[in-house]
C-alpha cells in the first residue's frame, strides 16, 4: 500500500480518538439541553473544575487553602495524604452532583420560564463563576494528572499493522482507553435513558413539562438529575483530556469544539453527539493532513466551524434531525 | 349537605360514597381578573362530578387549582378529610389525583404505550440505584406495571396503536390516549377537562361510553368539564355551574336545568 494511504489511516484513527472527547462534551451539552431547553455554556468550565477537583482530592490538597491562610493566618496546604485513584473519582462524582444541586437551587430554580437567551447568559455567568471557584479551591497552576490510566503507543497496534503493511500504527494508550471509557459512557447512558424509571421522566420532562408534572415527575429532581449526568460526563471527559494535556484552563475550551459538533449532529440528538464528534474529529485530522500543507496548516484552529457552518446553510436540522419545514 | 347520608345510591343504581375532595371558599386571581370568586363544593367517593358553565366562567381554572397547577389566593382545598396544604402539581399526582388538559398535553416523541406507562411513574416504588443493583427486582416492576398499562389500553380499545408514536394520531385518539395515561395511575380521583371538545358525534359518544365504563367497573370518582349540556346530564350524577367566576348552581343534572340562573347564564341574559 502507498505510504500515503498508511498515513491517512493512521491520522484517521487519531482523528476518531480525539473525536471521542468532542462526543463526550457534546454529549453533556445534549443532555442538559434536551430535558430543560437550557443551552449550558459552562459545560466545558465543568469539565475543568472536575478534574481539578479530582487532582485535588487525590493529592490530598486542602480546598480553598489561599483563602483559609489569608484570613486565619495559618500556612495549611495540604492533608498530607494521598487518595486512591478510584476513591478520589466516587468523590468527585459526590462533589459534581452536590455542584448540580446547587445550581438548580440557586440559579436555574429561579429561571423557570425565562427566555431562553436569559437561561444561556445565566449559564455564562455561571461558567465565569466555576473558574473563579476552580482556582479558588485548587489553585490555578497546571496540574498533571495521573489516575493510572495506560499511556503511551500500543505496542500490539504498532506490530500488527507494522507486519501487515510494513509500516507501525501510531495510536496512544490513552486514546484507547478513552474511546472504550465514552463507550460504555454512552451505552450506560443510553440504558438509563430507556429502561429506568428515572430514564423514563427524563424522556417525559425533555418532551413537555405540563404532561410530566400531571404524572407525578418533580421537574425538580429531574433537573438536578441532568445537571448531575452532564457534570459526570464532564468529569469523564475532564479526566481523558486532563490526563492528555494536563488540568489547566484552556481544558475550558474544548466546550467550544463542542459546539460545531453539536451543529452536526443536532442540540437534541444522544447518537448525535456521538456521531458529528467522531466526524469533526476525524474531519479536522484529515484535512490537516490532506490539505494543510497547501495553505500552511494549522487548518484544525477552524476546520470544525467551517464544516459546521456548511451544515448550517445546506442542512440545518443536523445529521439526525427531522427534516425543518416552515408552516406557513 | 353534611347530613347527607355517607352513602347513596344512584337512580341507576351506582354507589356514591362519602365526600372524598371538598373546595371550601375558592378564590383566584390573576392580576385584576377573577377567575374564581369563594366558590365552595364537594366531591363524593364514586360519583361523576360535573362542572359546566360558558367559556370564561373558570371551569379549567377551578380543575387546575385541584390538580395543584394554579394555587388559590384564597379558601382550603380538603382532601380526604384533612387539609391539603399548598403543593406541586407532581405531589397532588403522586396523592393520587390524575387528570387531562383540554388542549390535550402527551408526550408526543413517545409511543402510545410509553405514554400510557409513563401513567406508572407514581406506583413505581423502586429507587434509582435499587434499580442498578438489583436487576430482577426492577424487572419484574416494569412487568407487573406494563401488565396493567396494557390492561388500561385494551379497555380503551387503542390496542391497534399501541406502538404508534402519538405525533402522528388523530385528534380524537389522542384524547383517548391521554385518559389512558390518567387512568394507568389507578387515580383516587380523576379529572377530565372538555374530554369531548372537538370530537365527532360519533367519538363523543365512544368517549362517553368510557367514562361511564371506567366509572362503574374500577368505581373512580371523576369530576369532568364539559360544554355540552347533553352530554353532562346523560353523564354525571351532581353537577356544579360556573358563570364568570361564580358558583350559580350545585346539584343532580335535573334540579340543574331548571335552575332559572343557569337558564339564564346558558341563554346570554345580561348580567347585573
Ligand atoms: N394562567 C392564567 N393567567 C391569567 N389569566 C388566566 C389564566 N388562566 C385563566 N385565566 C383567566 O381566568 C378566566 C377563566 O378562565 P378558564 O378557567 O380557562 O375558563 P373556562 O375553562 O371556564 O373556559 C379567564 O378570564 C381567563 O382569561
Ligand atoms: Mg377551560
Amino acid at each position: 500500500m502507498p505510504d500515503q494511504v498508511l498515513f491517512a489511516m493512521e491520522v484517521t484513527l487519531n482523528g476518531l480518538m480525539a473525536g471521542v472527547l468532542y462526543s463526550l462534551v457534546a454529549l453533556g451539552f445534549v443532555l442538559i439541553f434536551k430535558a430543560s431547553g437550557i443551552f449550558n455554556y459552562a459545560q466545558g468550565v465543568m469539565a475543568l473544575f472536575a478534574a481539578a477537583t479530582l487532582v485535588g482530592i487525590m493529592d490530598g490538597q486542602v480546598p480553598f487553602s489561599h483563602l483559609i491562610n489569608a484570613i486565619f493566618g495559618t500556612d495549611l496546604h495540604h492533608f498530607g495524604w494521598h487518595v486512591p485513584a478510584l476513591l478520589a473519582i466516587v468523590l468527585t462524582v459526590g462533589v459534581m452532583i452536590v455542584l448540580a444541586w446547587l445550581v438548580q437551587k440557586l440559579v436555574m430554580r429561579h429561571l423557570v420560564n425565562q427566555e431562553p437567551i436569559i437561561l444561556f447568559m445565566a449559564t455564562i455567568g455561571l461558567a465565569y463563576f466555576l473558574e473563579g471557584l476552580s482556582d479558588l479551591m485548587w489553585g490555578s497552576s497546571i496540574k498533571t494528572l495521573d489516575v493510572g490510566l495506560p499511556q503511551g503507543i500500543n505496542d500490539t497496534i504498532d506490530r500488527v499493522t507494522f507486519d501487515a503493511f510494513g509500516y507501525g500504527f501510531f495510536i496512544d494508550n490513552l486514546d484507547i482507553v478513552a474511546a472504550i471509557i465514552a463507550a460504555l459512557l454512552v451505552i450506560a447512558l443510553m440504558a438509563f435513558n430507556q429502561y429506568t424509571k428515572e430514564g423514563r421522566a427524563l424522556r417525559a420532562v425533555a418532551d413537555d413539562h405540563q404532561a410530566a408534572l400531571s404524572v407525578g415527575i418533580s421537574l425538580n429532581f429531574i433537573w438536578v438529575l441532568v445537571w448531575s449526568l452532564a457534570g459526570f460526563v464532564a468529569l469523564v471527559a475532564g479526566m481523558m483530556w486532563g490526563a492528555k494535556s494536563g488540568v489547566q484552563f484552556s481544558l475550558s475550551l474544548i466546550a467550544l469544539k463542542a459546539l460545531p459538533v453539536l451543529m452536526l449532529g443536532g442540540f437534541t440528538s444522544i447518537p448525535g453527539a456521538i456521531v458529528g464528534g467522531l466526524i469533526i474529529g476525524v474531519g479536522e485530522k484529515l484535512f490537516e493532513f490532506l490539505i494543510g500543507p497547501m495553505v500552511g496548516g494549522a487548518t484544525e484552529n477552524w476546520f470544525a466551524y467551517v464544516l459546521a457552518l456548511l451544515f448550517l446553510v445546506f442542512r440545518p436540522q443536523g445529521l439526525f434531525g427531522e427534516k425543518i419545514i416552515e408552516r406557513v | 349537605m353534611s347530613e347527607m347520608a355517607a352513602e347513596q345510591i344512584t337512580a341507576d343504581g351506582r354507589r356514591i360514597g362519602p365526600v372524598v375532595m371538598e373546595m371550601k371558599n375558592i378564590t383566584l386571581r390573576f392580576g385584576g381578573v377573577v377567575a374564581i370568586q369563594d366558590i365552595s363544593f364537594d366531591i363524593r367517593e364514586g360519583e361523576i362530578r360535573a362542572i359546566i358553565g360558558p367559556n370564561g366562567a373558570g371551569k379549567s381554572s377551578m380543575l387546575n387549582v385541584i390538580s395543584g397547577f394554579y394555587v388559590p389566593s384564597e379558601g382550603e382545598v380538603w382532601y380526604k378529610g384533612a387539609r391539603r396544604p399548598a403543593m406541586k402539581p407532581y405531589m397532588v399526582a403522586r396523592q393520587g389525583i390524575a387528570r387531562t388538559f383540554q388542549n390535550i398535553a402527551l408526550f408526543e416523541g413517545m409511543s402510545v404505550l410509553d405514554n400510557v406507562m409513563t401513567g406508572r411513574l407514581t406506583r413505581m416504588n423502586s429507587s434509582m440505584w435499587s434499580q442498578a443493583l438489583w436487576k430482577g427486582r426492577a424487572e419484574a416492576e416494569e412487568v407487573a406495571n406494563r401488565e396493567i398499562a396494557e390492561k388500561v389500553i385494551d379497555f380503551l380499545e387503542i390496542q391497534h396503536i399501541r406502538k404508534t408514536p402519538v405525533a402522528r394520531l388523530p385528534y380524537g385518539l389522542k384524547k383517548r390516549v391521554e385518559l389512558a395515561r390518567a387512568l394507568a395511575a389507578e387515580p383516587t380521583i380523576l379529572l377530565l377537562d372538555e374530554p369531548m371538545a372537538g370530537m365527532n358525534v360519533e367519538e363523543k359518544e365512544d368517549m362517553s361510553r368510557f367514562i361511564l365504563d371506567v366509572n362503574d367497573e374500577f368505581g373512580t370518582t371523576i369530576a369532568l368539564i364539559e360544554h355540552d349540556m347533553g352530554v353532562v346530564m346523560d353523564l354525571s350524577d351532581r353537577v356544579v355551574v360556573m358563570d364568570y367566576g361564580k358558583k350559580i348552581g350545585d346539584g343532580t343534572p335535573d334540579e340543574v336545568r331548571n335552575n332559572q340562573a343557569v337558564i339564564d347564564a346558558y341563554l346570554g341574559v345580561a348580567h347585573d
